[in-house]
């Protein structure tokens, strides 16, 4: 039992890195309608900058203000970017179906890539914030020997928790909140009621871009900063297939069910079939639910009148 | 003809046409309008204008170029010939938000509500343009915003009693029956409070009774709130019941332009809404 519960602990922690690219995906799509091909990209060049950064400042600084200034440094990286897209990729897009937003930002996605990595290299960087990596050990007195976990994983769940916070109270109680969940609903409507659509983007965007700050150094943690941390913010797909693409707290709960289910999965299935399901578990699981329960856990079920 | 709206008493009709010549002063000047996509020709030097506090109609055919026209007034279109002008100010070219900002509101032809929004939340949109508190005053629900709130909250029930929507204030309008949908996108036009509030084909698809209420709410947000109105509305017997003038046009061009009774024996327009010559 307290195998289990291990496993399971560990695999809701590690979803919450799934939540987090999740979370980056779900406020774009929520106020602007568009699937953003390149959050896994962004997560990508958050982590470069940050990284870079934060070595560059370690030369010659004390550490805390090398992170600060790293941090600094990314942040104000995602917010060029928001408004580097907005300006010449968005705007002109305004009005246009979202299919041609998508294709858009699947370009996005290659284009920073690469010129995140012409720009902070290639290789692969270990991120060091000043997380203690020593595992905890906790519920000693109910199980044999207690359960393990994984420290960096609970920062992970308490930065996640705040993020989620913010958020849900950003978009469900301020003004620009509505104006945001407007913009995703009707371009013309939004407008029309005098809500410059170019504005509200670069918000979003920007907010998408520290999102994907927070992942990224979450997620270099434990991983180092590198190239495939692109494919692993893929993962985030499942995770909005299951919690629904407009809902942030879904992001948070499909991140989690993914998580935890492919890790459960991995270690009471697998090993009767060989092994190796972790990777595709999370894509069987979103296919199941596309025919089950299409919009999601928590998606906006819309009824259209025919 | 259906007649849906009361005939004024004596007594009131004098009182409008004083009340329309007292507040005589034009609030838009359409001059010379072209606008052309690739070789169609949707509008060719349109002229018109719309004085404070009238309710102007603007009819045709279809394909006549109305909504083309209001597309221009509200800025998602830009003349490649012509000036605007509004509240005295010859306009350049204006994107939707700022002729927004500028007191110009509008409906859609096809219902263009926030379909994943409440009506409540829907009409709250309409008072975007006027909250000032700062987004993180907003955030902690502090100070200036909490007051805002408060305010804008009154004027959007008001609007909400005003319509007779109230059972639907916490309704998705997506699941909404159209004239209600219809309804609610005219409640978030007036929660801007414009200057001049464009409708296009606000009774399109709705059956009698809905007819009757909306011509309703149009006249009473037209005399109580003093709203100029500009529509645009097929139904004919509506139109001569509801405005104080019209402006007829076929083919992108104007062919006729005056009160309802002029209207009503206008040679062309006959011909124009018949089709013969």
């Amino acid at each position: 039992m307290g195998f289990f519960i291990e496993v399971l602990i560990g695999g809701l922690l590690s979803g919450v890195l799934y939540s987090l690219v999740a979370l980056g995906f779900v406020v774009i799509f929520k106020a602007s309608g568009v699937l953003n091909f390149a959050q896994g990209s962004m997560v990508l060049l958050a982590g470069l900058a940050f990284v870079r950064a934060q070595a560059f400042l370690g030369e010659t600084f004390p550490f805390w203000i090398s992170v600060a200034g790293g941090l600094a440094f990314a942040v104000a990286i995602m917010v060029i970017v928001a408004w580097l897209v907005e300006k010449f990729v968005l705007t002109r897009l305004i009005n246009q179906s979202s299919l041609s937003l998508f294709m858009a930002t699947i370009g996005l996605a290659f284009v920073i890539d690469e010129l995140s990595q012409i720009a902070f290299g290639s290789e692969v960087y270990a991120v060091k914030i000043g997380i203690p990596r020593e595992p905890i050990i906790v519920l000693t007195g109910l199980f044999d020997g207690g359960v393990l976990l994984n420290s960096v994983d609970l920062w992970a769940a308490i930065i996640a928790a705040c993020l989620v916070l913010i958020l849900v109270v950003f978009f469900q109680k301020t003004g620009t909140g509505l104006a945001l969940r407007a913009v995703a609903d009707d371009h013309a409507a939004a407008q029309s009621v005098g809500i410059p659509i170019p504005w509200t983007w670069l918000i979003i965007w920007s907010v998408a871009g520290l999102i994907a700050l927070a992942a990224a150094v979450l997620w270099g943690t434990k991983v180092g900063i590198q190239y495939s941390i692109v494919f692993l913010a893929m993962k985030a797909l499942p995770v909005l297939i299951l919690g629904g693409f407009t809902s942030i707290p879904g992001a948070i709960v499909g991140g989690l069910l993914i998580g935890a289910g492919e890790k459960l999965a991995e270690v009471f299935i697998g090993s009767m079939i060989g092994g190796g399901i972790e990777y595709w578990f999370a894509y069987v699981v979103a296919l199941i639910f596309l025919m089950i329960w299409p919009q999601g856990l928590f998606g906006e079920r819309l009824i259209e009148r025919i | 003809m259906m007649t849906v709206i009361p005939e004024p008493a004596p007594g009131e009709q004098a009182f409008l046409g004083r009340q329309v010549a007292r507040e005589a002063e034009t609030i838009l000047d359409i001059e010379n309008i072209s606008v052309a996509f690739g070789g169609v020709r949707a509008l060719t030097d349109v002229s018109f204008d719309i004085r404070r506090g009238e309710i102007r109609a603007i009819i045709g055919p279809n394909g006549a170029g109305k909504t083309t026209m209001l597309n221009c007034v509200n800025g998602f279109y830009h003349p490649a010939k012509g000036s605007i002008t509004f509240k005295g100010r010859k306009r350049a070219q204006m994107r939707p938000h700022e002729a927004a900002r500028d007191g110009i509101a509008r409906t859609f032809q096809n219902v263009a509500l926030f379909r994943g929004m409440t009506t409540l939340e829907n009409i709250m949109t309409g008072r975007a343009l006027k909250m000032r508190a700062n987004f993180w005053q907003q955030l902690v629900r502090a100070g200036k915003a909490e007051r805002e709130e408060i305010e804008n909250r009154y004027l959007v029930e008001e609007i909400i009693d005003f319509l007779q929507i109230e059972h639907i204030r916490k309704t998705q309008v997506g699941v909404l029956p159209y004239g209600l949908q219809k309804r609610v996108e005219l409640g978030r036009a007036l929660a801007m409070e414009p200057d001049l509030l464009l409708l296009d084909e606000p009774m399109a698809g709705m059956n009698l009774e809905e007819k009757g209420d909306m011509c309703r709410f149009i006249l009473e947000a037209n005399r109580h709130f003093r709203t100029t109105v500009a529509l645009i509305e097929h139904d004919i017997g509506v139109v001569m019941d509801l405005s104080d003038r019209i402006v007829v046009l076929e083919s992108g061009r104007k062919i006729a332009d005056g009160t309802p009774d002029a209207i009503k024996s206008d040679d062309r327009v006959i011909a124009a809404y018949l089709g013969s010559h």
